[in-house]
């Protein structure tokens, strides 16, 4: 089993370069920064309905994101908020749609579930588990049809790994040696059942990938450049005409499964065993391990908390969604009609 | 003109657009070099190769998911569901992500995506390869839903539905396969939301889709010759929807019966019905009447089987009785 060990700084060799720290981190701010104002705003009865946060799993969407090439494609879950800023979406798009809001991602028309941005990639957030695994590899099958470099890359949580959908997308992804990335969010639990009770084998998805002729790799979800370097051989071995590939990140959110759930169920020992390795203060570390210097890091957070604040009152002037949208993009023609 | 059987048809249909338009691409279970359990694939994957015409596993799942990745990236997917009570095995797919993604997103992507499907019953297959669900995917906003009954319209329709920008469910009746019937020479297409006068009467009006057509024709062609003349209408497309000229021969008759082969409770009968009782109620001359299989699954046996699914014997008998 290839697992990737988080390792000290190799400030001589550094193979993931300025450039691309950088942007991990500002990816990772963004997420975390966003996902805290959507948590503030749902406290304060402006987002509606329900939000599943990704706090304490920002790496692996950040990893993953900063080693894609711009054509590649996302396709997420209903904990799709990091996905889809990681892929440049605005915030005042992400943060509007979570408010119900005109200047939402989707008009208000899809929520906090089904965030999309197809002009950046982001091919949408789909909330009934599995389905979306089978839809990533199709587009991976019409990236591969079409002749173009483009990877298709799905994300999804270690619950997901028993349903049929999940089986039947890593077969055919594997017959038809499919330029996609299955990516496994593990952090432990599905809802609120710990994985390991309904799983009849450890890793949940590194234990199947030999199933479906893919090799078992692991990797510490809460380490960006672990992530990012798995990432990085992935998208070089789809891109190569290698195939699919299945990674497990090891990661914990570090909240509830959904605003409805105060995570009651969960040891004190792992909570605090897992806040110990919070991704994002350990990323700042490791930037000034490698020598970045505290300003630039520090302004980089800055940056992101402004443009947060400002996302937020942009969202805040919108107006909710025109009426008359209601019955518009049910089909292509722009309308809902169905009879003449 | 060509006399081609509905499984020629088929292929036809799709030869003719796969030849004219590259991002058209095929997938399902034996389509491939074994031309289709219903040999309704013969030939294509000879003239189109393994790239365009692509064998599957049996996923279901994973066979309408890679139609919609496709679909939502560039190309133009033909999928088959060998039956269409295997519908019930990716509904999720159907109904969930292809119906409501377009409308959940605001129009950010398209699925120009073809469903088809062998439907309905006569085979002696029994209730898990003979019903006919018409009704499960006209209940879903977002999808079209089209039945031919014979050859011409498959080519037309099935062309149509495969250059049409929304996500197509295309039902083949399979008790009609081996019909044949003249197809127009050239390049033939049809257009969506479109039903068809058949034969035109003044005293009903008929309505019927697929394999109830030609069972419909023939009662209006016995209730003729007892001094009953019926309009004869072929639906076609479920949605889109004709209303207009199914409602102006309503209007015109003053009577309305349907025929579906779809088990009684929420056929597209009762809506089309529901349609006419709140648009013509006051050209009715009598009541709306639907003719149905029951509310059963489908029994295999000959005598049953037959005595489920509506016969020209039933519709000729109901629409005798209730004109009085
Ligand atoms: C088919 C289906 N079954 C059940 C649910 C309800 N549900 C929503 S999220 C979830 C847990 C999923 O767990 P996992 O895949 O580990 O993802 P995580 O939420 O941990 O990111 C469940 C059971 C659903 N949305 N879809
Ligand atoms: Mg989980």
């Amino acid at each position: 089993m290839a697992t990737e060990e988080t390792a000290g700084p190799d400030l001589a060799n550094d193979d993931i370069g300025e450039e691309a720290r950088l942007a991990l981190w500002r990816s990772q701010l963004e997420i975390r920064h966003v996902e805290q104002r959507a948590h503030d705003l749902f406290l304060q009865n402006l987002v509606k309905g329900t939000v599943h946060l990704s706090l304490g799993q920002e790496a692996v969407a950040a990893g993953f994101a900063v080693a894609m090439e711009d054509g590649d494609y996302t396709f997420c879950t209903y904990r799709g908020h990091a996905h889809t800023l990681a892929r440049g979406a605005p915030m005042s798009g992400v943060l509007g749609e979570l408010m119900g809001r005109e200047c939402g991602l989707l008009a208000g028309k899809g929520g906090s579930m089904h965030l999309t941005s197809v002009e950046h990639g982001a091919m949408g957030s789909y909330a009934i588990i599995g389905a979306h695994l089978p839809i990533a590899m199709g587009a991976a099958w019409s990236a591969q049809y079409r002749g173009t470099s483009q990877v298709s890359v799905c994300f999804f949580g270690d619950g997901t790994t028993n349903i049929g959908a999940f089986h039947e997308a890593l077969n055919m992804a594997k017959v038809w040696s499919l330029p996609v990335i299955f990516v496994c969010e593990n952090n432990l639990y599905m809802e609120y059942t710990p994985i390991g009770d309904v799983t009849a084998v450890e890793h949940p998805a590194a234990d199947r990938a030999p199933a479906y002729g893919m090799e078992s790799i692991i990797v510490d979800g809460n380490d960006a450049d672990a992530v990012y370097r798995v990432a990085r051989t992935a998208y070089d071995r789809a891109r190569s005409g290698g195939g699919p590939s299945l990674i497990e990140a090891k990661t914990y959110r570090q909240c509830g499964h959904s605003r409805a759930d105060p995570g009651a169920y969960r040891p004190d020992e792992e909570v605090e065993e897992w806040l110990a390795r919070d991704p994002v203060p350990a990323y700042r570390r490791r930037l000034l391990d490698f020598g970045f210097a505290e300003s630039a890091v520090e302004g980089i957070e800055a940056e992101v908390l402004a443009a947060v604040d400002a996302a937020t009152e942009t969202a805040r002037a919108s107006p909710p969604p025109p009426p008359d949208i209601l019955e518009t993009e049910v089909y292509a023609d722009g309308g809902a009609a169905w009879r003449n | 003109m060509a006399q081609l059987t509905c499984r020629e048809a088929v292929a036809a249909a799709i030869a003719q657009e796969m030849r004219r338009d590259p991002s058209v691409v095929f997938l399902g279970e034996d389509i491939g070099a074994a031309g289709g359990v219903f040999k309704t694939t013969v030939g294509l994957f000879e003239e189109f190769g393994p790239d365009r015409v692509r064998d599957t596993p049996i996923s279901e799942q994973a066979i309408i998911g890679a139609a919609m990745g496709a679909a939502m990236t560039g190309l133009r997917p033909i999928a088959e569901l060998m039956f269409s009570d295997f519908f019930a095995v990716c509904w999720d797919l159907v109904a969930n992500e292809i119906a409501k993604s377009r409308y959940m997103t605001n129009g950010q992507v398209s699925f120009p995506l073809v469903i088809r499907s062998a439907n309905g019953g006569g085979a002696r297959f029994g209730a898990q390869h003979s019903q006919a669900i018409e009704n499960w995917a006209m209940m879903i906003p977002g999808l079209k839903v089209v039945a031919p009954s014979n050859p011409a319209d498959i080519v037309g329709l099935l062309a149509a539905s495969i250059r049409d920008p929304d996500p197509v469910v295309f039902f083949e009746q399979k008790s009609l396969y081996g019909t044949r019937g003249e197809v127009p020479d050239g390049e033939h297409v049809d257009a969506l939301g479109t039903a068809k006068v058949l034969r035109e009467g003044g005293d009903a009006a008929i309505v019927a889709l697929a394999a109830m057509v030609p069972r419909a024709v023939a009662a209006a062609e016995r209730l003729a010759a007892e001094g009953i003349s019926c309009t004869v209408i072929d639906v076609r497309s479920l949605v889109p929807l004709d209303t207009r000229t199914i409602l102006s021969a309503v209007s015109e008759t003053g009577r309305l019966f349907t025929v579906e082969e779809n088990p009684r409770l929420c056929g597209w009968g009762a809506e089309i019905a529901s349609i006419a009782g709140e648009e013509c109620f006051y050209d009715l001359d009598g009541p709306i009447v639907r003719i149905t299989t029951p509310h059963i699954p489908l029994p295999s046996a000959d005598n049953l089987e037959d005595l489920a699914l509506p016969s020209v014997e039933r519709i000729a008998d109901t629409v005798r009785a209730s004109m009085g």
